[in-house]
């Protein structure tokens, strides 16, 4: 008889239609949404499609996002875009995003990533729409096709880890900072091919934003999918979201401690002091006091783990009333046109250009080496992205540190790593 | 059987080493001109078709660009034996048709090395001396879509068989 089933089990068995799947089977799951990029998307899987003569499944069932080669800086960009477009209208996809900002944090700003569904993407950091109890996962750009063509996928079911934090985070200590610990701790392929859940009264006082950076880097750890199971803040955000209201039914995907954990890890959320990864992975990650006075020239605010509306407001936090150091460059790229409204709004996008910043269109840019704003031979980063591999933001000679927003900003204003609680109140 | 010289490379290789960001705008042959420069700049120039990756942990690690997999073909690569991979990398490159074998003894063999790999029987053979390294095998549903040539030319051969299914 089987025993009470992890999250992505039970997640993972309502889409292979069945009671109960255990670790380790290889099933077939039918998806309730299909995103994609303008990378790895349309322009991969048209010719691909074409040849098949098939058409996609369920239009109403896939997403379209332009976000890595906006906004076209070259003939070669404005292309993919155009294709992108094209394609998109032509199979009359019913959700498009052009330019709006990043997949990962726009899906969910509609409502798309809901309690239940089961979401492949054509994104690594796609386990970020496990932090609204979705089981999403990322895929490449082949694999996507026979998703797009079948509406199924098979998956090998995986183990999971429970990492529970207890306690609660100091001021100026951030998901990202636990994400990182997570990163040094556990190194890059403890967890390859397992899901993660999340859990402890650490993560239940996490809003959204920030328990989407959780799960967004869990793709760092090699998860499969990083999970956490949905609650009234997750509620809430549906509600505002727009979000239709059977997703309320959130009782069938709460944590169950019983179940058959690979591991049960636990973390003291009140012990984590600010951390930085130094190049050229997140797992060289360590205390930032370990690394306080390494000069840095660019400091970059950006990505779907380091520039949503509440890592836009950290980063206000520090520099709100202060300049950035000479010769030192903080370049800021909202994850979503919405975000940058809302930073609008409220203050927070003129006290980051007060102090000094340059503003860049929304998008996956900079983070990725992709368009603009890359870095130069030697230039030394922080960053408040997910991924510091050699060469990814430009030069293969820069050298990419990662903190969160407010140990960024801190950075920029000291123009080398700092603690960043030094500069808050 | 794929035959040709081991390429040796270490723990993490990622994705932005095999597919830099920068280049990916551009065809495949372009970017595979850039495949693994950060770690050996002559790599490109120096594969000849049918050579073998034998690489440790975490090969593929990092973003779901199928063209991490796609350059090593592009280059000629034949199988890449390592002793574990990422997974979505270790996905996409079967859904190319490239062979990826999970191999505990990988880091065992030098570059340089002749090899003969047999992935349906999932053995690589040195050539010289005929040390043998055993991979794990596959499971049949992968290995029947490896051995069509990746999932694309799989899904043309049962769409023909089943065109509404």
């Amino acid at each position: 008889m089987a025993g009470p089933s992890t999250l992505a089990e039970r997640l993972i068995a309502r889409a292979a239609g069945r009671s109960v799947v255990s670790a380790g089977e290889i099933v077939t799951c039918r998806v309730d949404l299909a995103m994609m990029h303008d990378s790895g998307g349309p322009r991969r899987v048209k010719p691909m499609l074409e040849r098949l003569g098939a058409q996609v499944w369920d239009p109403s069932r896939v997403a379209v996002v332009s976000d890595h080669y906006v906004p076209a800086t070259d003939a070669e960009s404005t292309a993919i875009l155009d294709l992108t477009r094209t394609w998109a209208s032509a199979h009359g996809i019913a959700h498009v995003f052009d330019s709006e900002g990043i997949c990962h944090v726009v899906l969910p700003e509609r409502g798309l990533v809901r309690p239940g569904m089961f979401i492949v993407g054509g994104d690594s950091h796609s386990p970020t729409g496990g932090a609204f109890g979705a089981f999403m996962v990322g895929i490449g750009a082949t694999e996507m096709l026979g998703v797009l063509v079948k509406g199924e996928i098979w998956i090998k079911v995986p183990r999971t880890l429970l990492l529970s934090w207890h306690g609660c985070l100091e001021a100026g200590v951030t998901a990202k900072d636990m994400m990182l610990r997570l990163c040094s701790t556990l190194g890059q392929t403890a967890v390859n091919y397992r899901a993660v859940e999340f859990a402890g009264e650490a993560v239940a006082a996490l809003p959204m934003a920030e328990r989407m950076t959780l799960c967004n880097m869990t793709a760092e750890l090699g998860a499969k999918a990083g999970l956490i199971a949905p609650d009234a803040i997750t509620l809430r955000h549906l509600q505002e979201a727009g979000a239709p209201l059977e997703a309320a039914d959130i009782a069938p995907w709460q944590t169950d401690l019983a179940a058959d954990y690979e591991q049960r890890l636990s973390y003291d959320a009140a012990a984590l002091s600010p951390q930085v990864a130094a190049p050229h992975t997140p797992a060289n990650a360590g205390p930032v006091g370990d690394y306080a006075g390494v000069a840095i020239g660019r400091a970059y605010i950006g990505a779907c783990t380091g520039a949503k509306l509440d890592d836009l407001r950290m980063a206000a936090e520090v520099l709100r009333g202060r300049r950035i150091a000479a010769g030192t460059r903080l370049v800021v790229a909202p994850a979503s046109i919405r975000i940058q409204r809302q930073a609008e709004a409220d203050g927070t996008l003129a006290a980051l250009i007060e102090a000094g910043a340059e503003l860049l269109a929304t998008g996956c840019g900079a983070c990725a080496g992709f368009g603009s704003a890359l870095l130069e031979e030697g230039e030394v980063c922080i960053s408040s992205t997910a991924r510091n591999f050699k060469g990814r933001m430009g030069a293969a000679s820069a050298r990419i540190f990662l903190g969160s927003p407010y140990t960024v900003a801190a950075a920029a204003v000291a123009g080398h790593i700092i603690d960043p609680r030094e500069l808050l109140s | 059987m794929i035959e040709g010289a081991a390429h040796r490379f270490g723990d993490n290789i990622d994705t932005d080493q095999l597919a830099p960001g920068r280049y990916m705008k551009g065809a495949i042959s372009e970017l595979a001109r850039h495949c693994l420069e950060t770690e050996d700049p002559g790599f490109a120039g120096r594969v000849r078709p049918g050579d073998v990756i034998v690489a440790g942990e975490n090969f593929g690690a990092g973003s779901s660009r199928e063209q991490a997999a796609a350059v090593l073909m592009k280059l000629g690569i034949g199988a890449v034996l390592a002793r574990s991979f990422a997974r979505i990398f270790f996905r996409n490159a079967l859904n190319l048709g490239l062979p990826v074998l999970v191999c505990p003894t990988a880091g065992e063999i030098a570059d340089g090395t002749r090899l003969m790999v047999d992935p349906i029987l999932g053995q690589a053979t040195e050539m010289a001396g005929g040390r043998r390294h055993d991979c794990e095998p596959l499971p049949a549903h992968l290995m029947a879509m490896v051995q069509d040539g990746g999932l694309l030319p799989h899904l043309e051969k049962t769409l023909r068989k089943s065109p509404h299914g």
